[in-house]
Parts: C-alpha cells; structure tokens; sequence
C-alpha cells in the first residue's frame, strides 16, 4: 500500500501544481472594490447540468436588453434548439431566426443585401463593426458576449486558489459570479469625494470602480412568463446562467462523459493494480 | 545493460523477416526481457507516462490540426469551432490544453525523481542531459502552443518572451525581428509558430528515443542507488512486471487528468486568454502557464534585462551542470541525511519562485523573488559541491537484494 | 522469473481476463472521438439543406443554387420541354430511367450539377438534346437530366427535395 509518507508526498505535489496554477487577475485600485460572492449554480459541482428554465428566461434578458450593444457572434441560432441548453423546438427556433435580419450577397447586381436570419445563421451584431460600436456607447466597445463567462474571473487568494481545484469544492463558476455580481452592483452615486468622468459609472465589482456601461437593467424591465418574480437579482443570476451557457455550451455532456470516465478510470486502475500484485506476489519488492 | 537479442520468432514469416529487420528482437530485449531492479517505486513510472503523454499531446494535436487555421484573423474564432462545432472537438481541446499542464506536471515529479535519487550521476550524465533538451523542447513547444488560440495572453505573454532576444547585445533587435517576420507579433509570427508546434514534438520524440537507448546502455537507477549485480537476484524481466506498474502508474495519472479535463477544465488557464489578442491594450498582469512560472519569476528578479535573461538560462544550465556539481559519491537520497532535507527545501524554493512569478513584481514580492533566485543558484553551485565533502552518508547497502530484503527503502512510495 | 501461484488459477485467470478486457474498452472508447472528429460538423450539417424561393423563375429558365457545396439546376420546363422528355423511348437511353421517376411536377427539374463521368459542371440550354451539354468530355443530357450521348454512365443526380409550398422547395 501506499506509505503516508508518499500519500503526503502525492498530496503536496498535487497542491503543488494547483497552487503553481494560480492565475493573476486584474485587481482593483478602489478602496471600495468588492468582490463577488460565490453563488450556487444548478450547473456547479460534479453532476450540474443547466436548467433549462433558466436559460430560456436568460436567453429572454439577453435578447430584449443585451443584445441591442453586446455582439455574439458565436451564438448560431441553431444552438438554441440543441440539447444541453435553453432547448426551444426547431420550429421556435426557425420562427425566431426568420424576426432578425443578416447581411448576405453580392447578388448578381453586386449588391449586399439583407434576408430574414435562418437557423444555420449566427446572431446579427448590432453595429456594423467596432467604430460603429465605438461611437454608439461613448468610446466605449461592449464587449462581444460568446465567451464572456469564461473571460471573466476574480482572484480568490490563498488558500482558495490551491483548494478551488479539489473535488467537493470545484469552483469553476467564477465568471458567471462575476457578472451576476456586477449587474447588482451598480450605485447611483460614487462615494462621497469620487469624481466620475462623463460616460462614467459607479461599480463595486468592476475592478477600479469604473464602468463605462450604464446600469443595463432593473426590477421590472423584462417580463417572465414563467411565474419567476421579475427582480434584478433574477434577472442578474438568469442571464449570468445564459451567459455561461453561451459561452461553454457543451457543459452537460462534458460533466456526464467525465462521471463516465472517472468511474472507469478508477475500475481500470484498481485492476490493473490487482494484477500487478498478483504478477509480483512471489518477487519480493 | 541490453545485449543482443535472444528472440528467436515462432513462425516462419517472423524469421523471414527478423532476420532482414529485427525489430521484434530489438522490442523483445529492450520492453520484455529487459533486466529492471526490483526495487523501484512508483516514481519510476513517470517515464512511461510522460510516453504516453506525449503520445497523446501528438494525437490530439494532429486532430486539433484538422480544425485550427493559423491566421490572426480566423484562429479565435477557430477554436471556438471546435468547441462548439467539431465532434467531440470540446474534449480534444481541454485534452490538449490540459495534457500540457499534466505533461510539465509529469516531467517536473521525473526530474525530481532524478534529483532526489542521484539518477544525474556516473555513469548517467549524458542520459541526464538528453533529458534537460527534451525539457528545453517541451517549454519551447508548450510557448509556441499558447500563442496558437490567440487571446490576450497568447499575444502579449508572445511580446514579451520574444522581446527578450532583443537584450542581446548587437545582434539582439535583428534576431527579434528575424523570429517576429515583422516589427511585432503578427501574423507572420503566428504562422511560423504553428509550424514549429506542428514539428518540435516529433523532434523531442527522436530526443525520447535517445533518452530511452542512453537508459538502456547503462540501466536504471533505483531507489538504493546501487547498481545491478546479480540479475538473477536483484532485478526482474520489464515485462510483466515494469509493464504492469507502468500501466498502473498510467491510469492513475489519467484519473488526475480526466479530473482537469472534465471538470476543472480551465482552472490552469487564464480567463484573459478568452478575450481576442489585441495589439492596443495590454491586460493588466502579464502571467505565464503555471509550469513557466519559476522561470519568470527568476527572470523578474534580475533588475537588468539582459541578466534576467542570462539567469533564466542559467537556471536550466544549472541542472546539465548537475552531474558535476554534486560532489557526493553516494547516488540516493535515501543514505544522504542532510541532501535528503535540502532536497526539499529546494522544492520549496522552486514552489516559492513559483508563487512569486504568479505575482505582480511589487512591494515584499520582489525581495522574495530575489532571495529565492540566490537560493535556487546557491543549491547548484554552493550548496552541492560543499555538501559531498562534509556529509556523513548512511551505510549504503551491497546489493539491491539486500536492500530489499533490509526493507530500508520502502519509506517512499513503494506499493 | 517470478513463478505464478499455486493458488485457484481460474480466479487468476479471470483477473487477466477482466483487465485485458477493461483496458480494450478503454482503447475502443478513446478512439471514437478521434475518429468521429474528422465527420462533418455541426456547422456543416446545419447547411445540409436549403431552401429556394420557385417563384421568381420564369418558364424556360435554369436557375442554379449551391447546395452542399456543389450546383443544383433548378429547371422551370416548358411544355415542349416536358413532351419531348415524356416521349423519349427507354430502350435509347444509356440509364434508362422514365421522366415521371425524376420529377415530383412535371414544370420542375431539380437535378445536382455535376456530370457523372469524371465531374464537371454541365451548361444548360445546350448539347444536341435541348438539356445539358458537359464541354469537358462531349456528355450530353436530354430535358430530363437523363444521359443520352458520351462517356458519363448515369443520369444526373436527383437530389432529396420535397416542396414546402407551391412556390418553396427544401433540398437536402
């Protein structure tokens, strides 16, 4: 069996490496940077899985609030009748792309023309490219939104970057928490003593405090249909899981195959562990 | 260690053509009859994983290849294709990304094997330094790999590790600009990248297969440190013995694998790598892959640019030196009290250095850095050579068998 | 060489047994990603149909779409297209195949255009026989895509295409 000295030895080299696996975050300069609190995800921990409920009121979010200056340009309509995510019927789906039009051509005039969206299509950006953007929102480029759940983190410190990894804990979330965290995050006024910049917001998440993204949405603005109150925080966590969604896509199937392989894994090891005793039970050792 | 083969095939067929070609014999006498000690431990089957990570590195990466275009304009984008689109493309990805990780976590436990039990020792030294260039290999390989998605990190951690060619002197903006095709990272950059990831792996295979004939020549080292004698007694034929442990060892790596792969796929990562490089905005902290770091963090130490540089090397210079450096005539820690508690401390320090180059260089970090950087030299080039000529090693045992039989090197990982 | 026990040698047995069987499983499961990799993928299938608007084209016009990467005709037929078609004996043709058999309405041909013989793009409205006439090789295709002179061996592709309505047709 495995001397403790070892299982020691394996468990220091196993934080060893976890802890080398720190990644640096920017850190806020505010001395009224908060930091987001972990929230509890439906797709967190070893079995989570999206809730298809809730991806379906965030998708509702990102479409009414988001998507008028935030981009996606990875999201293909068709990625919303697949399985693993909001899970609309092909024929949703199809009647949803045929509301949005995107640019198509030349056709045989030369000209570029526009056609309703078909579900093979990607999501039509609301300006023509990042100088539109740009000039839109102040100066400021609303981020593309595709993967912006995993673009997004904050630094959690010692011992929690080392113990993140572990199974049990298995914080992986931190981007979704992040942007939950910001959209509730906003106040009216920056602290007694702080001057803001036109086109400048007050945010306790943002790292230095500065945003130039108005507050994007409040209680009320958008209508669930599904009975689920219509509050900022539901608001913040649903297009947090959309996001999330949108940006990792295959997480149900990743999180399944991985059960899968694990149980595997161990049943393959412990017999091929048996079977090295068995050859080597008459070598002394 | 290997003679001549005594194979001889059962069938005609594998007459015919062992006598033109004797591959089998030459398989036979390297992987199954092969005299290994008997008492190694499960240090000892980090070679066979790091094979099979290799393997696996060169398998998803020619698939990765199928998918990927190397071009500023479409790579992103590329590898959000095979995320979403390509079948199965989501797991040979995090594979890929994380089979780095495993690879460099891998080789640091086998250098460390080597470290901890003399493996760098006569009549080892050249095996040893086949194994620094396989590692030089692997950091080049894994450094032009991260630059392939390009994101933030990608770019920038590209900028300034090829910036520092320019601290040459004379010639030292020319050959930046020469690896760059351009006055910065761009595309050409980008293009010749991918190739040399494409073509370094096979070259560290042909240094692994080096590695493995120079092993073979003078045979393993082993936990007691002392060399075979008797092959009756004190070794056993690699298959199925080494064979077994090997696969072992291998699909218990491959849990602590599937673990990252699966469930914690970007958790080595940095978050800013899934923004898209651009050129016009540096992100706040430049931090390289956590098996880079002690590097950076020595690179950082050093106040000039130049001398970072030179220490950085020197660092890895360091340990081709090693067989020379290390004045002990015993090879294993297990009979070297004092190098066995020194050993570690050196681990500290490298994890240390570690911590430190995930850091911004400010304040306290920066005086750490650099203690740590001393101590790191310091180990190689003072600490060693004074340690063989004033340490009273433990009586080291006759034979291997005697060893065994005395028990006294089951205190490490032995199963 | 360690000599095996003396203990039940079928327990032994079955634990090579078991392992050998669990590791192929190992290798086979591993392998069919990378295997299945090289499929097409889910952006490629997403265009394995497509749909065309039939009621812009006059009577008489070919209009030619892009439908998996290779042309598809799209024929409007005149009724002199559609006799001389209908007429045509079976015993004359090289792949003998009734126009009925090609068309789902008669005033439409839907046909891949691409010759059977060695690949090229056919051009429509030419060749001895009023339908496609291949420059590559001298084939040549009646009004009902059917070979009727040279060296390709079969009748153009009728693709998968079903009408949606009277004026939309899905192909693929």
């Amino acid at each position: 069996m495995l001397s403790k000295t070892t299982l020691g030895m394996i468990a220091a080299g196993f934080m060893g490496a976890a802890l080398l696996g720190a990644p640096a975050f920017a850190e806020g300069s505010g001395h009224d940077q908060m930091k987001p609190t972990r929230l509890s995800w439906s797709f967190a921990g070893f079995f989570g899985h999206y809730d298809q409920a809730q991806l379906q009121r965030g998708f509702k979010v990102f479409r009414e609030v988001c998507a008028n200056c935030h981009a996606a340009e990875k999201l293909a309509f068709r990625n919303l009748a697949e399985p693993g995510g909001p899970e609309f019927s092909e024929a949703q789906v199809k009647a949803l792309a045929a509301q949005y039009k995107v640019k198509d051509g030349p056709n045989d005039a030369g000209d570029m023309f526009e056609r309703p969206a078909r579900p093979s299509d990607t999501w039509p950006s609301p300006f023509a490219n990042d100088n539109a953007a740009r000039a839109a929102n102040g100066g400021g480029l609303p981020p593309d939104m595709s993967v912006l759940a995993k673009a997004r983190s904050y630094k959690r410190g010692f011992p929690w970057f080392v113990l993140d990894a572990l199974p049990g804990i298995q914080y992986q979330e931190h981007g979704a928490d992040y942007i939950a965290a910001l959209l509730q995050a906003y106040k009216d006024e920056p602290p007694h003593g702080v001057k803001l910049d036109a086109g400048q917001y007050w945010n306790d998440i943002m790292p230095g405090n500065r945003i130039a993204m108005p507050k994007p949405i409040s209680d009320g603005q958008v209508d669930y249909t599904d009975g689920t109150p219509a509050t900022l925080e539901n608001y913040s966590k649903d297009v947090s899981a959309f996001l999330m969604w949108l940006a990792e896509p295959k997480l149900d199937q990743r999180k399944k195959t991985g059960f899968r392989v694990l149980v595997f894994m161990a049943i393959l090891t412990g017999l091929l562990y048996a079977t090295k005793k068995r050859v080597w039970a008459n070598t002394p050792h | 260690m290997s003679g001549p083969s005594t194979y001889v095939p059962k069938s005609a067929i594998g007459r015919w053509f062992e006598s033109r070609l004797p591959v089998m014999g030459l398989v036979h006498s390297s992987f199954v009859a092969y005299p290994t000690p008997k008492n190694l431990n499960y240090w000892w089957t980090f070679g066979a994983i790091l094979s099979f990570m290799l393997v696996a590195q060169i398998v998803t990466g020619v698939v990765l290849a199928m998918h990927y275009t190397p071009h500023t304009t479409m790579a992103f984008n590329s590898v959000e294709h095979i995320m979403r689109d390509v079948n199965w493309g989501w797991m040979l990805r995090y594979l890929h990304a994380n089979g780095a990780s495993m690879f460099f976590l891998a080789v640091y436990i086998h250098i460390a094997r080597g470290l901890y039990y003399g493996s760098y020792k006569a009549p080892r030294e050249i095996l040893w330094i086949l194994g620094v260039i396989i590692f030089l290999l692997m950091m080049a390989t894994a450094f032009m790999g991260y630059v392939l998605p390009w994101g933030q990190m990608s770019f920038w951690g590209a900028t300034v590790i090829t910036n520092l060619f320019s601290a040459i002197p004379l010639v030292g903006d020319a050959i930046t600009t020469w690896l760059w095709g351009g006055y910065s990272v761009d595309n050409p950059t980008l293009n010749r990248f991918f190739s040399l990831h494409y073509l370094l792996p096979f070259m560290i295979a042909a240094v692994v297969g080096l590695h493995v004939w120079a092993l073979h020549v003078v045979g393993q080292n082993n936990p007691a440190g002392v060399d075979i004698k008797d092959v009756e007694k004190d070794s056993v034929p690699f298959t199925p013995h080494a064979t077994l442990k090997d696969a072992t060892g291998i699909a218990a790596f491959v849990i602590l694998y599937a673990w990252f792969v699966f469930f914690i796929p970007n958790f080595l990562g940095d978050s800013d790598n899934y923004i898209m490089a651009n050129p016009l905005q540096t992100p706040p902290h430049i931090v390289p892959e956590w098996y880079f770091l002690p590097f950076y963090a020595i690179l950082r130490a050093i106040p000039s640019k130049l001398g970072g540089v030179i220490f950085m090397f020197g660092a890895i210079v360091m340990l081709v030196l090693l067989p020379w450096l290390d004045t002990s005539k015993v090879r294993s820690a297990v009979y070297r009290p004092v190098y066995k508690i020194l050993f570690w401390v050196f681990i500290a320090c490298v994890i240390g250095l570690g911590y430190l180059g995930s850091q911004p260089p400010e304040g306290g970090a920066v005086l750490a850095a650099r203690i740590l950087t001393a101590y790191y030299f310091a180990h190689f080039l003072v600490i060693l050579p004074l340690l063989g000529l004033f340490e009273t090693p433990k009586p080291v045992p006759a034979s291997i068998a005697e060893s065994v039989l005395k028990g006294d090197t089951t205190e490490l990982g032995k199963a | 060489m360690a000599t095996t026990s003396t203990a039940d040698p079928t327990r032994r047995d079955m634990l090579y047994i078991a392992t050998g069987a669990a590791s192929a499983v190992a290798i086979g499961a591993v392998a069919w990603p990378f295997i299945s990799q090289m499929n097409p993928d889910a952006s490629t299938l997403a265009l394995s149909s497509t749909e065309l608007d039939i009621s812009a084209i006059p009577e008489g016009q070919i209009v030619t779409i892009k439908w998996r990467g290779k042309p598809v005709f799209v024929r409007h037929r005149t009724k002199k297209e559609i006799k001389e078609a209908e007429d045509v004996p079976l015993a004359q043709l090289p792949d003998p195949q009734t126009d009925q058999a090609r068309v789902k309405k008669p005033e439409w041909l839907v046909v891949v255009g691409v010759c059977t013989h060695l690949g090229c793009i056919p051009l429509g409205h030419q060749g001895p026989f009023d339908g496609w006439f291949c420059p590559c090789h001298g084939s040549a295709y009646d009004t009902s895509g059917r070979i009727r002179q040279g060296p390709a061996p079969r009748n153009l592709e009728v693709p998968d295409y079903a009408f949606l309505t009277d004026t939309k047709i899905k192909i693929g």
